[in-house]
């Protein structure tokens, strides 16, 4: 099987309380919180798709979203 | 279907605390509802109060949400009237092992079809940070300001002795196996309880000064280790996480049958 390839982090910033986790979590260090507490996904190349921070995202607000 | 067609889409945000593990379990269960395949009308969850039972109101499945420590007992009913639908019965530790603990080990010796998930955080969330049967000999709770003199139960060693047919125990840390063992757990024809560490970072954490969300899920990470592993007859400390039982027994809506059969047919 292919590695999944990363189309893009959809992220539901209402329903994001800006707890850290996937940030902090991430392998790869591809997300921040932005300057109202809101998780965004800035270094996209670096992402292996690995699905970590919308599997332990506790707001249910994130879904990385992969290239068909 | 995705897994976001499983919920209750209205009422998000949902009223957890930021970073509060009881969100991270309702997606792994999620999760292992939909690898399943299952309808959403072929699905009963049934809760109880507290925080944790609040995730009945975000499951766009058949939902109860019911009273504090009964959750087990209006699931006994739901399924000796339906038993061909899946129950799922989340609980939080006081609401499963406090005032439902007798509710608890009488649902396991019975071995009825059902998943009890016990999500816990160690401590009364909803009500302030009270101590449960689960916060531990010497941790602390608005209730235990010179700290807790109370041993906690081993949920997996109680579910195990009062004859669940499959229990299992994991963590918020650990999503994939959290979602893995919640998909055997339901899938098992019998009593299944899944004990599940869940952070609970505004009373338990705070109180225990154990740092934010991410630092409780770190502890998991260094104070948990899989079932049996060398790291665990090093540091026996080590809480193991896995699968314990997994057995067959006869189910008790198949038993209850049988007992209307031998009613009927005037025989015993
Ligand atoms: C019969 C009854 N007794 C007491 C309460 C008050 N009460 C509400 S939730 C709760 C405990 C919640 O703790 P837990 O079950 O561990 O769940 P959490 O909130 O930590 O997820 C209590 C004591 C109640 N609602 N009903
Ligand atoms: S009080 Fe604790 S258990 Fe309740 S929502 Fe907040 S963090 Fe979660």
């Amino acid at each position: 099987m292919a590695k999944p390839k990363l189309k893009e982090h959809h992220i539901e910033r209402e329903w994001c309380k800006g707890c850290g986790i996937c940030i902090e979590f991430c392998p790869k260090n591809v997300l921040e919180l932005d300057e109202k507490d809101k998780a965004v996904a800035v270094r996209l190349e670096d992402c292996i798709a690995c699905r970590m921070c919308e599997l332990r995202c506790p707001d249910l607000a994130i879904e990385v979203i992969v290239q068909e | 279907m995705a897994v976001r067609d499983y919920l209750r889409e209205r009422f998000f945000p949902h009223m957890w605390c930021p970073g509060c593990g009881h969100g991270t379990i309702l997606g792994a269960l999620l999760r292992a509802v939909e690898s399943l395949g299952l309808k959403k009308s072929e699905m009963v969850m049934v809760s109880g109060i507290g925080c944790s039972s609040r995730i009945s109101g975000y499951v766009d499945f058949h939902t109860l949400h019911t009273l504090h420590g009964r959750a087990l007992a209006f699931a006994t009913g739901v399924k000796l009237s339906r038993p061909e639908v899946k129950l799922m019965v989340p609980m939080g530790d006081g609401d499963a092992l406090a005032i439902g603990g007798n509710h608890f080990i009488h649902a396991a010796r019975r071995n009825i079809d059902m998943t009890a998930i016990v999500m816990n955080n160690r401590i009364y969330g909803m009500t302030g940070g009270q101590y449960s049967p689960l916060t531990g000999y010497g941790a602390l709770a608005t209730t235990a300001p010179y700290r807790n003199i109370d041993h906690g139960f081993d949920v997996v060693t109680l579910a195990s002795a009062a004859g669940a047919t499959f229990v299992a125990r994991t963590t918020a840390y650990h999503v994939q196996q959290a979602k893995d063992i919640l998909q055997k757990a339901i899938a098992h024809k019998g009593f299944s309880v899944v004990e599940i560490l869940s952070q609970c970072p505004t009373y338990f954490g705070r109180k225990n000064r154990m740092g934010s969300a991410v630092d409780m899920l770190r502890w998991f990470k260094e104070n948990t280790t899989k079932i049996g592993s060398k790291a665990k007859a090093e540091n026996p400390d080590l809480i193991e996480r896995g699968i314990f039982v997994e057995k067959q027994l006869p189910e008790y809506c198949s038993e209850y049958d049988k007992v209307l059969e031998r009613a009927q047919s005037g025989g015993s």
